[in-house]
């Protein structure tokens, strides 16, 4: 039986995602016995052609070739999971999406007409079909490992969409903004990173993106009461999942 | 005269899209032009208008494989520019983090991206078949870098306990204590890899261009320095504009830079032939014992130069542990005010030079980033020249791997500019 191939591809994105794959170090090898590794420049120069299996995708879409390029992979892929905030909502890079591209690159290069670029930088799902969405910037391993085994096995992934507030119960965490006052996102921030933020006594910054139905508008005053004034309201909702609807909504009335 | 056009190539492990184009004439290369077309992401303008708490997250998303370097030259920059200058245990810890980062990083590119150049497989992955065991210990070298990273920073990539003055949460002494014991074993590890990779074939190639490196007293560069040249320069990074200077070219979204008015190298063979005296006793022991003297000029033998720079990212962890008190509060207070701060750091691939304007608010009002790569740029483009001449006879196929090799010397990591890398051969 040929095992079935994986193929991982790049947008743009800062490869974060892609490496944690190589960061399963106790679990690489035996996974490149389980699958055929058959697409991923970041790691070899054998490129296998499609169809694959199974591809990953990093990297959010901000130029016109891979607007183009999306739908070749689309094409090519079996089941197509979406790897990290780039990705499932567009990244850091979205900011782009609420000003002014041209000014942007006006005030980066010098010669901005060398430049093909988009005006936004969208999430793969705005362009193609997505079976899955793996959260976080950068995702996390353990989820990365079950969303691959789960579909090499044919099965959806079991993850969580409940906020890291349930993740911060479960490992016994003091919560920072009950005993210390630290403004903290994570009631309405997807559950993955394991409340990493709070375990170092930092207030959850929204990097795994909105939860499912998130009540921004319930948190919106206890963070204010933590001493966030409108515009690091605005701010902390504008950063690595800046496109998602539920955080942008909350950034957008605060723009100055 | 006819001319022939071929597209060759991606250019596999290394970070970021690339392309590479070579125009041959006459039996020799005219033009080597490697064309960074990973998509432009402007993070200098969307740092405008943030806090000054901001950029040590944000610029980390830069590059997901030295987003330590990010955080570290964005927080030298920013406490710059507050007056102020960690000392003590936090300054420990900070450089702690930097030597996960460093052990991490060094070990991917030398066994993941590099070492198959040199024993003739396409990735690590198919090179574990046949040097399973050199794998293996390469894996749990890179497991101990990104734990130590995880120890300190909270997560391996892009760490959440980094801030400007300090840290969120600071490790009690006895947290450190498991971490001594696996980085002892860690250090036998890249002592092995030194020799390993010693052993390789080294095609015969010198670099003459200057160099550039961070420089700290007494101690090989990391974590903060001035800037120290192989022409005797040595300035605070408060004067790199006034020596580097960056120009846009057409054929590319990274921008090239020049020291001085030439060429020049940052990384590990810079920061090496211009700090081997300050390595560690272990590393000095190992860099001997592979045959590298005071310089390394020599691009194919970097890999042999990351690995000596692993066993003293060990050692230098190992000697911080061990002075490592507990400070009384994990961050120094910070007050923003208006005023322009610069900061530096060796990033794994070279050289990391942030700067940050705030106004009396602390908010941003601009910010330049100038990444190792956009620095190598114009070095690689040369090695290439030269090198991919010394080849002309090999078949194209044959002759794009070659010109992946010589790129893949310099680790450069195209996400910091903004992977594939097309190879168009020209042959008039």
């Amino acid at each position: 039986m040929s095992l079935p191939t994986l193929a991982v591809w790049k947008f743009a994105s800062c490869d974060g995602c892609q490496l944690t794959l190589l960061d399963c170090e106790d679990e690489l090898l035996a996974l490149a016995g389980r699958v055929r590794i058959a697409a991923f420049t970041e790691a070899s120069s054998a490129v296998l052609p499609g169809p694959y299996d199974v591809s990953l995708v990093e990297g959010s879409i901000t130029t016109p070739a891979d607007e183009r390029r999306i739908r070749e992979v689309r094409a090519q892929s079996g089941v197509l999971v979406t790897i990290g905030a780039c990705a499932t909502s567009g990244g850091i890079q979205a900011l782009r999406n609420f000003g002014d591209v041209a000014e942007f690159a006006a005030s980066v290069y010098a010669s901005p007409e060398y430049l093909s670029t988009l005006d936004t930088s969208t999430p793969i799902s705005a362009h193609v079909p997505v079976d899955f969405e793996l959260r976080g910037c950068p995702i996390d391993r353990r989820q990365l490992l079950e969303t691959l085994g789960a579909f090499l096995a044919g099965r959806k992934p079991d993850l969580p969409d409940t906020s890291v507030c349930t993740e911060c119960k479960r490992c016994g965490l003091t919560c920072v903004t009950v005993a210390d006052g630290t403004p903290c996102l994570g009631p309405v921030t997807h559950a993955g990173c394991g409340a990493l933020c709070p375990a170092h006594s930092r207030g959850c910054f929204g990097c795994f993106g909105p939860m499912a139905k998130p009540n921004t508008a319930a948190l919106l005053p206890i963070l204010r009461t933590c001493g966030m004034d409108e515009g690091a309201i605005g701010r902390v909702f504008a950063t690595f999942n800046a496109a998602a609807p539920d955080f942008a909504a909350v950034s957008r009335e605060r723009r100055p | 005269m006819t001319a022939r056009r071929l597209v060759v190539n991606a250019i596999a492990r290394v970070e970021g899209e690339g392309a590479l184009r070579l125009v041959v004439d006459g039996g020799r290369v005219q033009t080597a032009e490697l064309n960074i077309y990973e998509p432009p992401r402007f993070f200098e303008a969307l740092l405008r208008g943030r806090a000054w708490t901001e950029p040590p997250d944000i610029t980390a998303r830069i590059c997901g494989i030295c987003p330590v370097a990010y955080q570290t030259s964005a927080c030298n920059a920013l406490e710059a520019a507050c007056g102020v200058e960690l000392d003590g245990p936090l300054a420990d810890l900070r450089r702690l983090l930097y030597c996960g980062e460093w052990i991490s990083s060094h070990t991917l590119h030398i066994h993941l991206l590099h070492a198959p150049d040199f024993l003739g497989y396409p990735d690590g992955i198919a090179m574990a078949a046949g040097h399973r065991k050199a794998v293996e210990r390469g894996l749990a070298l890179k497991k101990t870098g990104n734990a130590l990273l995880e120890l300190i920073g909270g997560r391996a990539v892009h760490p959440v306990n980094v801030r400007v003055g300090g840290f969120y949460s600071v490790p009690a002494r006895a947290d450190l204590a498991p971490m001594r014991e696996r980085l002892l074993g860690a250090l036998d590890q890249a002592r092995e890899v030194v020799r390993w990779v010693a052993g390789f074939d080294f095609p015969d190639h010198e670099v003459g261009h200057d160099l550039l490196s961070a420089r700290e007293p007494g101690r090989y560069p990391i974590d903060r320095g001035t800037v120290l040249t192989s022409t005797g320069t040595e300035f605070p990074a408060a004067e790199f504009p006034a020596h580097v200077v960056e120009r846009q070219v057409p054929h590319s979204t990274a921008l090239h830079a020049s020291l001085d008015g030439h060429r020049y190298l940052t990384g590990p063979l810079a920061r090496y032939s211009l700090n081997s005296a300050l390595l560690g006793p272990a590393a000095r022991a190992a860099a001997a014992a592979a045959g590298l003297g005071p310089e390394c000029r020599n691009p194919f033998r970097s890999i042999v130069v990351r690995a000596v720079e692993v066993v003293h990212a060990v050692e230098e962890a190992l000697r911080l542990i061990d002075g490592y008190e507990r400070p009384g509060r994990p961050s120094v207070e910070i007050t923003p005010r208006a005023a322009t701060g610069h900061g530096v750091s060796e990033a794994p691939r070279g050289l990391l030079y942030h700067r940050y304007t705030l106004d009396g608010a602390g908010l941003v009002t601009a910010a330049a980033i100038v990444p190792p790569t956009s620095q190598n740029q114009a070095v690689i483009e040369d090695d290439l020249c030269r090198l991919a001449g010394t080849r002309l006879d090999l078949a194209d196929d044959a002759l794009a791997l070659f010109c992946e090799r010589v790129i893949r010397n310099h680790d450069p990591c195209i996400s910091c500019a903004t992977h594939f890398l097309d190879l168009t051969v020209t042959r008039r």
